[in-house]
């Protein structure tokens, strides 16, 4: 009896082409907003009416060819410049939730003690509260502007990084470089900038890529329910909140373009975050 | 164990003390309700008087010492705009919520759980793809959207189901569905991922090394063992859906504790606001610490490792 | 390879972690995880061909006719289901045993493995039992189905040493009573001295050598079983352990010609291109090493058939 060699596990997956595609077109459509609307988002379009239908349909003209909104405004060019906001959101409020996080993880993890105690504690709490109905209150408490949302969802959202990394650093305490370091004198803040931020920026990013859609979505719901991003700007959270009243009426346009606009850009850092999960942390973790 | 128990709780009461005095400090740090109150034009007597009668005027410190002193005895303050206890107001609308939530959680189970099976007894198959690809779908469809998605279909189009309020079965239907889409997709990955652990233990080889059917293996072996954290985490995501659905709630009109905190939050409400949130945050920690006792007194090895 | 065994005989197969033991053992039930599988060669078992059977036949045979005790008894057992539940399954499902019948034959069961107080002991859950009594619940549920191949994986590598030497001996008195025959796998030769009857040697998914267990430990053949004998610490031998350089290959991409070759210290030049053929150095002897071709000393080159 003879047994074949065990089959090779595909070893490395290929960066998901669909997903590199789309990030890529929507960061060039945030970039190259002014370029690409035809209209002013905040302004009707001279000659149409509201509530225009996409150019397909009856009534529909080019002028407008995704419709126009309950201001007579252009959708495709709201949805334009609606990626913007999403995208500045989601990018900055994961980049102040993962700075939060990593900075808590590490020193919880490196310092350990009361400190570590504290910031656990600290952990439990933000992590008893579901995150939305946190951030809303919070938005609701601080008042709506994009900048504020950006800080609000970074403060709500940096638990899971302090969590993990924590966890990580503790591991990496107890290895051979960072002992050598301590007997060599080095400083506690050299060590963690030598030794511990590289070896845990791996995790960070990989969490980073995973929350990118998460803090896409809150913000949404904050606009939709008019604690986010404040009108007259284009956020799509915003759009659907504007085309509730609408909805009965069957005008589906104005719900149905920014909800794909969504679930595209959240699906592509989810099919991203995948794959980056799989090739920087081969053992898979459960992150 | 006594020990273990002891700590844990501990834990919570920690927790609770920070969330309540994170929550209570955002509320004033961030605006005078007492001019909210006022009608515009009321002179410094009125505002000093309203002050009073709501305690306002005492130090912060004095005033969070009062608040868990009656939180403790189950008085969470009066709701400025119903002018009634908060507490009252929340268990008015805890039965509607908790509707909603068991519909949402039996909607995530029957999709999540029969789907991650299958993706798990099939890895690496079509099916496995399949179910991998409706999770992704799951995080990345935002629940208020396909809620909207779904009053176009079932209620302006085919004007099946409708739009708003509680009532029958129809009325919840389509609020579980948007709320539970989530969580079901949750459920999938841990119902596979848990299964997938199960079927690699070494019981599960034994077990068909016994040469039984592969029904029986699946479905009695490690269907059982898998299936723990799944309903553990049914029952945490319950909590979390009766606190959490607020923007659902709203898109649907249904008169849960989402749509009391969401009215609260707008008519500037802050004993109402921080009365629910901080139940809510009650409710996580206390349904978190059960969860934690009863495993470890199922599980003898976590008592021992913890 | 091949390797025969007849009802009531032990063999022992030895080799180091890694080098197939337990894979084989699988294959032999028709259990091998997706991404391996059968390329060439049989499994007889009582006549019958194994590896042409579908997963129905073989249902029918695992647990019945060819039981298996794992490497990790302690993890073996389904931590949500009673001592009976588990030890009556085999019964239940392959002799089509109920109710009364069913638990006197899991109290006989419990009883032949020497558990006290059966009728008692079967309503509790594993974690309620201590190591070795769990692993004798599993030597009961490899005997369930009244078997006549039992194939222990390393079953006693987890336990410690006193508790070994028990369920060494209750192994041995059970094959006395019922005349099973025993696989026992493992990588202690001190193991396969006490229990065994033959023993075959594996490196690299290939038995090596193959010999009764006396002949195997005074006239080796093979330099990897040597060296494998060399690196058992004896009593009162002052030597320093011979221990093998280097590591066991990885079976995904197997060196040319002999696999051993690269750690061999005997290695010939022909080693390196050519596979060895079996060669049989005496009665119920097998080895595969070019050392042992004599004849090709004389006739150098000749292609292995």
């Amino acid at each position: 009896m003879r047994l074949a060699p065990p089959m090779s596990i595909r070893s490395r997956r290929e960066a998901p082409l669909a997903a590199v595609v789309i990030l890529a077109a929507l960061v060039l459509v945030a970039i190259f907003a002014d370029l690409l609307a035809p209209h002013d988002p905040t302004l009707p379009v001279p000659g149409a009416n509201v509530f225009d239908p996409p150019f397909w349909m009856e009534g529909g003209s080019t002028a407008a060819p995704l419709g126009t909104d309950f201001q007579a405004r252009d959708i495709l060019s709201r949805l334009i410049y609606g990626t913007r906001v999403s995208l500045i959101v989601g990018l900055m409020g994961t980049l102040v939730a993962g700075a939060i996080g990593t900075l808590m993880g590490i020193l919880s993890g490196y310092i350990g003690g009361w400190v570590d105690q504290v910031i656990m504690r600290v952990t439990d709490a933000w992590l008893a509260l579901p995150a939305i109905v946190f951030a809303i209150f919070l938005a609701a408490m601080i008042g709506p502007s994009m900048w504020n949302i950006i800080v609000i969802l970074g403060a709500v959202y940096w638990t899971r990084y302090a969590r993990v990394i924590r966890g990580e650093v503790l591991t990496l305490r107890e290895r051979e470089f960072v002992k050598l370091a301590e007997i060599a004198g080095a400083s506690k803040l050299r060590i963690i900038k030598r030794h511990i931020l590289p070896n845990v920026a791996n995790t960070a990013m990989v969490l980073a890529s995973l929350t990118v859609g998460v803090v896409i979505i809150a913000e949404a719901s904050l606009s939709f329910l008019g604690v986010g991003v404040p009108p007259p700007q284009p956020a799509w959270g915003l759009m659907l909140s504007e085309a509730r009243p609408t909805l009965l009426a069957g005008q589906w346009w104005l719900t149905v373009f920014p909800g794909v606009c969504i679930l595209l850009i959240v699906l592509a850092t989810q099919l991203f975050g995948d794959w980056l999960r799989v090739k920087l942390d081969p053992q898979q973790r459960n992150l | 164990m006594a020990a273990f128990i002891a700590r844990r709780i501990l834990y919570s009461v920690v927790t609770l003390v920070i969330l309540s005095g994170t929550i209570f400090l955002i509320v004033r740090l961030t605006g005078d309700p007492v001019l909210l109150m006022a009608e515009a034009g009321a002179s410094t007597e009125d505002l000093a008087r309203i002050r009073q009668q709501w305690g306002l005027d005492r130090s912060w410190a004095v005033q969070y010492v009062t608040f868990m002193q009656n939180a403790l005895t189950g008085e969470l303050g009066k709701s400025f705009n119903y002018r009634l206890p908060v507490s009252e107001l929340y268990f008015q609308r805890l039965p509607n919520s908790l509707q909603l939530g068991l519909f949402a959680t039996l909607i995530s189970l029957l999709i999540g759980v029969p789907a991650g099976i299958v993706s798990a007894v099939k890895v690496n198959t079509w099916w496995d793809s399949i179910a991998k690809g409706v999770a992704l779908l799951g995080l990345s469809i935002p629940g208020f959207w396909l809620g909207l998605v779904l009053i176009l279909v079932f209620s302006v189009s085919l004007r099946w189901l409708p739009t708003s309020g509680a009532g029958d079965w129809r009325h919840v239907l389509m609020p579980a569905v948007a709320l539970g889409w989530y969580f079901a997709a949750s459920m999938l990955r841990l119902t596979r991922s848990s299964m997938l652990e199960v079927l690699g233990s070494e019981y599960i080889k034994l077990a068909r090394l016994k040469g039984l059917p592969d029904v029986v293996v699946i479905a009695m072996h490690a269907f059982k063992n898998a299936l723990i954290p799944v309903f553990t985490l049914a029952g945490v995501n319950l909590v979390v859906m009766v606190n959490a659905a607020v923007i659902i709630e709203v898109i649907f009109a249904w008169p849960g504790i989402g749509r009391l905190l969401y009215e609260g939050i707008f008519q500037r409400d802050f004993p109402l606001v921080q009365g629910v949130v901080i139940l809510a945050g009650f409710m996580i920690v206390g349904i978190n610490l059960v969860v934690d006792i009863a495993y470890a007194v199922i599980d003898p090895r976590i008592r021992l490792t913890r | 390879m091949s390797f025969a065994l007849r009802a009531g005989e032990t063999l022992g197969l030895v080799g180091e972690s890694g080098s197939g033991k337990t894979t084989t053992c699988m294959s032999i039930v028709g259990l091998l995880p997706r991404a391996a599988r059968i390329v060439g060669g049989s499994v007889l078992f009582e006549g019958e061909e194994l590896t042409t059977k579908s997963q129905r036949e073989l249902r029918a045979i695992r647990g019945r006719r060819i039981a298996m005790i794992l490497q990790d008894p302690m993890a073996s057992l389904n931590p949500l289901f009673t001592i009976f539940r588990q030890v009556a399954e085999p019964a239940f499902f392959h002799q089509r045993l109920r109710g009364r019948s069913l638990r006197s034959r899991v109290q006989h069961l419990l009883k032949a493995v020497r558990i006290p107080s059966p009728e008692w002991r079967m309503r509790e859950y594993p974690h309620q039992m201590s190591g070795g009594m769990r692993q004798r619940i599993v030597g009961a549920i490899a005997l369930a189905g009244g078997p006549s191949l039992v194939i222990a994986d390393e079953p006693t590598t987890n336990l410690d040493v006193t508790i070994q030497a028990q369920y060494l001996d209750l192994l041995k008195d059970i094959q006395r009573e019922t005349g099973v025959a025993l696989i026992f796998v493992t990588h202690n030769l001190g193991i396969v001295a006490k229990m065994c009857d033959r023993v075959a040697v594996m490196y690299a998914g290939k038995i090596v050598e193959q010999a009764p267990v006396r002949e195997l430990f005074d006239d080796p053949k093979h330099p990897y079983t040597r060296a494998l004998l060399g690196s058992v610490p004896k009593l009162g031998n002052k030597d320093p352990l011979y221990a093998i350089p280097g590591q066991p290959p990885n079976l995904a991409s197997l060196p040319s010609g002999c696999a051993f070759h690269p750690r061999c210290p005997e290695a010939l030049p022909r080693c390196a291109d050519e596979e060895p053929i079996d060669f049989h150095p005496g009665a119920g002897h097998a080895a595969r090493c070019w050392r042992l071709d004599e004849h090709a000393a004389a006739s150098h080159g000749r292609s292995h058939s």
